[in-house]
């Protein structure tokens, strides 16, 4: 409970005494290279296989004369819409980026650079982490919205490719009984998702204490709580908006 | 001029500071030197905010850092440069951007204005020739270079080193030395130094504070030191076996 009360604390600092906007500008369009820019390969090359590897499950496991084979693409697209894009992607996110804010942040903690920012008189968890957040939040839903198109265009290489599906049939199974609302539901879980493994990931490294062995601890505990996390929050989300 | 006035501090009921006083001089280097662990870092710390004392007050000339308003604080920590024991450089920035930094985020000067300035602290500290490098590609005396760079950008009327000869070879040391009492000459900066090299304690030391386990045992001038009858700072001081035997 400590911990978490902690973690609350921290970020009411994030939104307490701020610096000049034109420096958050510049730091968030950095955070946003580095968080987002920089993870496009990793999300590319995941969601496209994630994507081939449903569709060849799913047309395995559906093999019945009463089942039209165009239900293969409808099953990728909406396992892809609703829960391999934004879910897997974001916990591919939060082992790339997790660990690495946190190992980033652990590092200035223990060679003294956060000390120096606050002795400057900055606010050094807004300074490092607002823009952290802010950058997860805005390329996270991004991503996921790439790692959406990828899996389904996975999906439709390893589909027609392999001959378990025509072209014609996964055109059609992807426009079949299409729900609009679920592109938005995809939208909100990568924002709340960047929110919480920014956030998170920050805390562990942020409060780090001692030498390499404990950076490397709060960057293993970063991914471990993130996924935990975003778990738990994907679950709650389902409830609320499904 | 800096005053401690019985500054006490503990971590998880054990003290680490025990009622420390001082008053620190403008235009003199003020070392605190102490073995390993007797609370010289933690006491840099207490003046400078990072860590906030059990009880007792820090006073920069007469204005109280941990009983004034937040504006007078953040004033306070504008007046202040901290040279931190591994230089505590940015990584992701080149040592030109290190040194402005400061002004960055604390000044409104122009491009120009702040280009002279770090361009001025850099010649200052001999470093003109690496502005472009990353500290990653600077030797260990270039970063503590950097840092007092860094540290003196904004003009501080106080000036905090942490052990600013750490892990450097003697002649570098020297160096390093020099150039803070040259700075504090220069500009009639307070400036107060942990240390526990005897070098700076003999070449630099205006005044010297002798910390162990937590208290305050000796404070005089570096030519009175080697005359001390304290046994806890001889034993301090001759350490080293070709020293004992000079012992007077």
């Amino acid at each position: 409970m400590s911990v978490l009360g902690k973690y609350f604390i921290f970020l009411g600092t994030l939104f307490s005494k701020g610096e000049k906007l034109s420096v958050y500008w510049r730091r968030l369009m950095e955070e946003c290279v580095g968080i987002g820019v920089s993870s496009i390969f990793i999300v590319a090359i995941v969601s496209t296989f994630i994507g081939a590897v449903s569709c060849i499950q799913t047309a395995y496991n559906l093999v019945s004369p009463i089942i039209p084979i165009s239900t293969v693409a409808l099953i990728v697209r909406d396992m892809s819409i609703l829960e391999l894009a934004p879910t897997i992607t974001c916990i591919v996110l939060a082992g790339k980026v997790g660990s690495n804010i946190a190992s980033e942040l652990g590092t200035m903690r223990i060679t003294e650079q956060v000390d120096a920012l606050e002795v400057m008189g900055i606010n050094s968890a807004s300074y490092l982490v607002l823009p952290k957040v802010i950058a997860a939040m805005i390329t996270f839903p991004m991503l996921v919205i790439f790692a959406g198109f990828l899996n389904i265009f996975g999906g439709y290489l390893a589909g027609t490719l392999t001959g378990v599906i025509t072209e014609r049939d996964y055109m059609n199974g992807i426009r079949d009984s299409f729900v609009p609302y679920n592109i938005f539901f995809m939208c909100v879980k990568p924002f709340v998702f960047g929110f919480l493994i920014a956030t998170i990931s920050s805390f562990k490294g942020y409060f780090t204490q001692g030498g390499a062995l404990e950076v490397g601890k709060a960057s293993t505990g970063a991914v471990t709580s993130s996924c935990i996390s975003v778990l738990i929050a994907d679950y709650l989300l389902a409830q609320l908006l499904l | 001029m800096i005053e401690i006035n019985n500054i006490s501090k503990s971590f998880n009921g054990k003290a680490v500071l025990k009622g420390i006083s001082s008053a620190f001089k403008k235009g003199e280097t003020n070392l605190i030197i102490g073995g390993s662990g007797t609370g010289k870092s933690v006491l840099l710390k207490c003046m400078i905010g990072l860590v906030k004392p059990d009880q007792g007050n820090v006073l920069y000339d007469g204005r109280d850092f941990y009983h004034c308003d937040k504006e007078t604080q953040q004033a306070l920590r504008r007046e202040m440069g901290v040279l931190f024991q591994g230089g505590a450089l940015f990584d992701s920035k080149t040592v030109e951007e290190n040194v402005r930094f400061p002004l960055d985020m604390l000044t409104s000067q122009s491009v120009e204005e702040k280009r002279e300035r770090v361009a001025f602290c850099l010649q200052r500290v001999g470093l003109e020739a690496a502005a472009k490098r990353m500290p990653s590609e600077i030797s260990g005396g270039m970063k503590k270079r950097v840092g007092i760079a860094r540290a003196i950008v904004m003009n501080p009327k106080y000036l905090f080193c942490d052990e600013p000869n750490s892990g450097l070879d003697p002649l570098t040391s020297v160096k390093i030395d020099e150039l803070i009492k040259e700075i504090t000459e220069e500009y009639q900066i307070t400036t107060i130094i942990i240390t526990h090299d005897m070098n700076s304690v003999m070449e630099i030391g205006q005044n010297i504070m002798f910390l162990y386990q937590g208290d305050k045992l000796w404070e005089g001038v570096n030519t009175d030191i080697i005359k001390t009858d304290v046994p806890e700072l001889k034993e301090f001081l001759f350490s080293n076996k070709l020293l004992r035997e000079m012992e007077p």
